[in-house]
């Protein structure tokens, strides 16, 4: 750790970790209602269970986004945080408003835009505590060595603030209420989300392959510029049956179609600096993860998106469980795996008990993925299923959820893969020390 | 490709380009703006009973086990075309009358069944969620659902 500031880092990811194990549980719970669905349906029913499982997942994203950013934006600017006191208020805002929205949602207070369900005074807490963020980060940024990873992470973070104002604006039509709901929901996750992906995954690469910063920071900049022109009128995708005019059908399919490209680019771009850089970092937990995430990543988010983004294809899938296993493989891929893997590399650092023993890490790292492969594929089954006995046949919803119970039970198992996965990881991150494997020959000492 | 496109042509590529991308976006959905108000929700005014109704269904959060418009969680029936499923699209009372019944019925107990929670809705608020769901389905979606299946 170069900069004492480093430090907040780990206040945020040990909160994010507390809320990772409180998603993936709210999650199996879900699944386990699938298959006993009397389970505590007249106290816990279904659906705040699910908010809880979607919340959870989406703010300790965030927080790990924040901790990453107030991680290496020391380091690239070369410069102390401006106020390490900012980033713990802001902290403690965002850990406060989160458990007050999970309380407020056991005792029945929500609202009901999916995912935006936070009652209002979270929502301010949110904005104000991103506001906190952006003069903190910016502050320091601008004071400091501007690169290129600094440079885009500061920008995708600016932009998904900004369109957080949207969370607000909840039109009484219904079809303007869903196309301003998209602002906040895709242009996060198939936009600025990407630029912070395409910036960490830039920094870790820099330090686990040392391949030369004006390599990997051009490479950056073809990413998140795919990303972008993709992305944005890709936005398009969700405009096909909601009320807007028809031509959003080939807008959206055709720039949605784009989409696999920054992911096949990211995917290209950390095996390709592994492979140049002769670095042998002692690290390889973190490797695995920036590896795993990108290639993950691009089958979830690029080859399941693609899967049923064109819109003759969307016309029968949509809102099926197709849907649901291309939602959990792309955001497994893109954004649980990329910040598990910031968190494997920085943790040993900000811990000072590297190099420690990863085999456990490791090992978290296969469970989990191989349970949520798995998900992906019992989801995929079920809704092609559903799809052609509901869209095609015409039968009833429920007489076709009927027939899907062995997927269900399929998916719950995976389930608990990915649970016992996540808390290994934990585990892993915060008790593991012993070096018990005998580390190979290092050719360049490790950061 | 190192020689021609160099790290700060990357870069203003990608500023130029979003900004682009950025306009046209923001002109398409202005006019989408427009088409959804003058076009394809106007078969049916938006009464105060529909707000009420949309408030209704966002304070009881139904969108996280149902769907609506094909968005939402996918742990109960598609609602956007209930009322045509129902047939009771073009009548007021019987749209109220039909949710009603259902949602007096809910839970249903039977074991291995999903079960719909029991909501506290005044009269009121129940015509107006019917209204609302009556709003929702005359949407003009481009003929989706494929079928009245949802």
């Amino acid at each position: 750790m170069k900069y004492q500031s480093q430090k907040v880092a780990y206040a945020y990811f040990l909160a994010a970790m507390g809320l990772f194990a409180i998603q993936v549980l709210g999650g199996l719970m879900a699944g386990w209602i699938y298959i006993a669905p009397n389970t505590l349906s007249e106290i816990l029913p279904f659906n705040v269970i699910r908010m809880i499982h979607t919340n959870a997942l989406i703010v300790w994203l965030l927080l790990g986004f924040f901790g990453a950013a107030y991680y290496l934006v020391p380091e690239e600017s070369e410069r102390e945080i401006f106020s390490t006191r900012l980033a713990y208020i802001q902290l403690a805002i965002l850990v406060v408003g989160t458990l007050g929205a999970v309380a407020s949602y056991l005792v029945g207070i929500h609202g009901g835009r999916e995912f935006l369900e936070q009652p209002l005074w979270v929502k301010f807490g949110i904005l104000v505590a991103a506001v906190i963020f952006l003069v903190n980060v910016s502050i320091t940024f601008l004071a400091g060595r501007k690169t290129a990873i600094t440079n885009i992470l500061l920008m995708g973070l600016w932009m998904l603030c900004l369109l957080w104002v949207f969370a607000f604006i909840n039109p009484d039509n219904l079809s303007l209420d869903k196309m301003y709901w998209w602002f906040v929901v895709h242009l996060w996750v198939e936009a600025t989300w990407e630029l912070v992906m395409a910036a960490i995954l830039g920094f870790l690469m820099l330090k686990l392959t040392g391949v030369d910063r004006e390599v990997i920071e051009k490479w950056l900049y073809i990413i998140v510029a795919t990303a972008l022109f993709s992305g944005i009128l890709g936005t398009g995708h969700h405009f096909y049956w909601i009320g807007t005019p028809g031509y959003w059908q080939w807008v959206g399919s055709i720039f949605s179609t784009f989409e696999v490209v920054p992911f096949f680019a990211m995917m290209s771009f950390a095996f390709l600096m592994v492979w140049k850089g002769r670095k042998n970092h002692p690290n390889k937990a973190a490797l695995l993860w920036s590896l795993g995430s990108s290639t993950v990543a691009f089958f979830g988010a690029g080859v399941w998106g693609f899967l049923h983004t064109l819109h003759g294809v969307n016309y029968y899938t949509h809102g099926t469980q197709i849907t649901a296993a291309h939602g959990h493989l792309s955001f497994y891929g893109a954004y649980v795996a990329l910040n598990l893997a910031m968190f494997s590399y920085a943790m040993p650092i900000l811990r000072n008990r590297a190099p420690y023993n990863q085999v456990l890490n490791m090992a978290s790292f296969w469970l989990m993925t191989g349970g949520m492969a798995f998900m992906t594929f019992t989801l995929t089954f079920a809704g092609t299923i559903q799809t052609h006995m509901q869209r095609i046949v015409g039968d009833y919803y429920m007489d076709v959820q009927d027939q899907l119970g062995l997927f269900y039970i399929m998916r719950f198992g995976s389930g608990v893969a990915v649970v016992l996965g996540a808390l290994l990881f934990i585990y892993s991150m915060l008790v593991v020390r012993r070096e018990v494997v005998k580390p190979g020959p290092v050719a360049v000492p490790g950061e | 490709m190192s020689e021609i496109l160099t790290k700060s042509r990357a870069r203003n590529v990608f500023y130029g380009g979003s900004i682009f991308f950025v306009v046209v976006f923001v002109a398409m959905t202005t006019q989408s703006h427009h088409h959804i108000v003058a076009r394809s929700t106007a078969g049916m005014p938006l009464t105060d009973e529909v707000r009420l109704g949309k408030h209704v269904w966002e304070r009881n959060s139904c969108i996280n086990c149902h769907t609506l418009h094909g968005e939402g969680a996918y742990f109960a029936p598609e609602v956007g075309n209930v009322m045509t499923r129902w047939g009771v699209s073009d009548d007021p009372d019987l749209a109220y009358e039909m949710l009603d019944g259902w949602m007096q019925a809910q839970p249903s107990g039977i074991e291995g069944r999903r079960q719909m929670p029991h909501f506290e809705i005044t009269e009121e608020e129940m015509r107006g969620l019917a209204e609302f769901l009556r709003w929702a389905d005359q949407t003009d979606t481009q003929n989706w659902p494929p079928n009245d299946a949802g």
